[in-house]
C-alpha cells in the first residue's frame, strides 16, 4: 500500500536511497575483484594467461548486454505511462538478453577450461573465473528478478501506477551492465592489447 | 512539495523529465558506435593512444548508462554522490593494492 512507503528527511523515496546506497557498496565490491586481477594478471604460473580471451565472442555478448540496458529503460518508460503489457514485452526482451550473455559466458567458461585455465591454475585465472562469475551471477540475480516482475504484473500484484519498482529492478540491472562495462575494457581489451603489442 | 503525496507519486512527478523512448534509442546507438569503435581497437594497429583510447571509451559509455538509463542526469544528485563515493572508495582500494604489491616486490636492500 503506498501509504506505508515513507519519505526520507532528504525528500527523496527511501527505496531508491537503499537501492543507490546498496550499488554504491557494489561498486566497491566488485573494485576488490578488478583490483585483485588486475595486480595478478602477469602470474599464469605457466598456464594459460590473457590470450586465451576470444574478443570477437566476447565483444558480441557485451553488446547484447549493452543493448538489454535499452530494453530495460523502454520497459520502465512503458510503466511509467501505465502501458504494462508492453512493460512486459520489454522485461522478456531484457530477460532474454541476459540469458544470451550468461549462456555465452558458460560457453566461454567451458573452453577456457578445456585449454586448461582452471580456477585454480594460476592466481590469474583464480582472480578472472571470481571476477567474472560474481559478475555472471549478479546476471543471473537480474535474470530471476525480472521474471518475478514478469509474473507479478501478470497477476496484477504490480500494478500500473507502481512504476518505482521496475525502476527498482531497472537500476539493478543498469549497475550489472556498467560493471561488464568496465570489465569488457579493464580485463578483456586492454590486457590483449598490451600482450599483441 | 506537498507533504501528503506518496513516494510513488512523487516519483511519477520525478519521471517528467525524463527521456523519450526516442532520446533512449539514440543514446543506445551511440553506445553501440563507442563499442564499434573499441573492439576495433583489437583488428586495427592504433599504436600507442589504444589503450588511453580504451580508457576514454569506456568512460563515456560508463557515464551514459549511469546518466541517461540510470537517470542520474535527471534524478536527484544525492544518488550521483552515492554512486561516486562507491566509484572512489574502489579506486583508492585498487591504489592501496598496488602500492603494497610494489613494496613486496621490492629488492631488498
Amino acid at each position: 500500500m503506498a501509504t506505508d512507503v515513507a519519505t526520507t528527511t532528504l525528500g527523496i523515496d527511501h527505496r531508491k536511497l537503499g537501492m543507490w546506497t546498496f550499488l554504491g557498496s557494489e561498486f566497491l565490491f566488485f573494485g576488490a575483484f578488478v583490483s585483485a586481477y588486475l595486480l595478478y594478471l602477469d602470474t599464469t604460473a605457466g598456464g594459460p594467461g590473457v590470450e586465451i580471451f576470444d574478443i570477437p565472442f566476447t565483444s558480441i555478448s557485451s553488446f547484447v548486454l549493452l543493448m538489454s540496458s535499452l530494453t530495460m529503460v523502454l520497459a520502465h518508460h512503458a510503466h511509467t505511462k501505465g502501458d504494462l503489457r508492453r512493460m512486459r514485452l520489454w522485461i522478456l526482451a531484457t530477460a532474454g538478453q541476459g540469458a544470451v550473455f550468461l549462456g555465452g559466458q558458460v560457453f566461454e567458461f567451458n573452453v577456457f577450461f578445456r585449454e586448461g585455465l582452471e580456477l585454480s591454475t594460476s592466481p590469474f585465472a583464480t582472480s578472472f573465473y571470481i571476477l567474472t562469475g560474481f559478475h555472471g551471477l549478479h546476471v543471473f540475480v537480474g535474470i530471476l528478478l525480472l521474471g518475478s516482475l514478469y509474473v507479478l504484473s501478470l497477476t496484477g500484484k504490480i500494478k500500473a501506477n507502481q512504476d518505482v519498482k521496475t525502476e527498482m529492478i531497472g537500476l539493478y540491472w543498469h549497475f550489472v551492465d556498467i560493471i561488464w562495462v568496465v570489465i569488457f575494457t579493464v580485463v578483456y581489451l586492454i590486457p590483449e592489447i598490451a600482450v599483441l603489442d | 512539495m506537498s507533504s501528503t503525496q506518496t513516494p510513488e507519486q512523487q516519483a511519477d512527478q520525478g519521471h517528467d523529465n525524463h527521456p523519450t523512448p526516442r532520446q533512449y534509442v539514440n543514446i543506445a546507438l551511440v553506445l553501440a558506435v563507442l563499442t564499434a569503435l573499441e573492439v576495433s581497437t583489437y583488428f586495427f594497429e592504433f599504436g600507442a593512444i589504444a589503450i588511453p583510447l580504451l580508457v576514454v571509451l569506456m568512460v563515456v559509455k560508463f557515464l551514459y548508462v549511469a546518466g541517461w538509463f540510470m537517470h542520474l542526469k535527471f534524478d536527484s544528485p544525492i544518488y550521483s554522490r552515492l554512486m561516486y563515493t562507491g566509484l572512489a572508495f574502489a579506486l583508492v582500494l585498487y591504489a592501496v593494492m598496488a602500492v603494497v604489491t610494489l613494496f613486496d616486490h621490492a629488492p631488498m636492500i
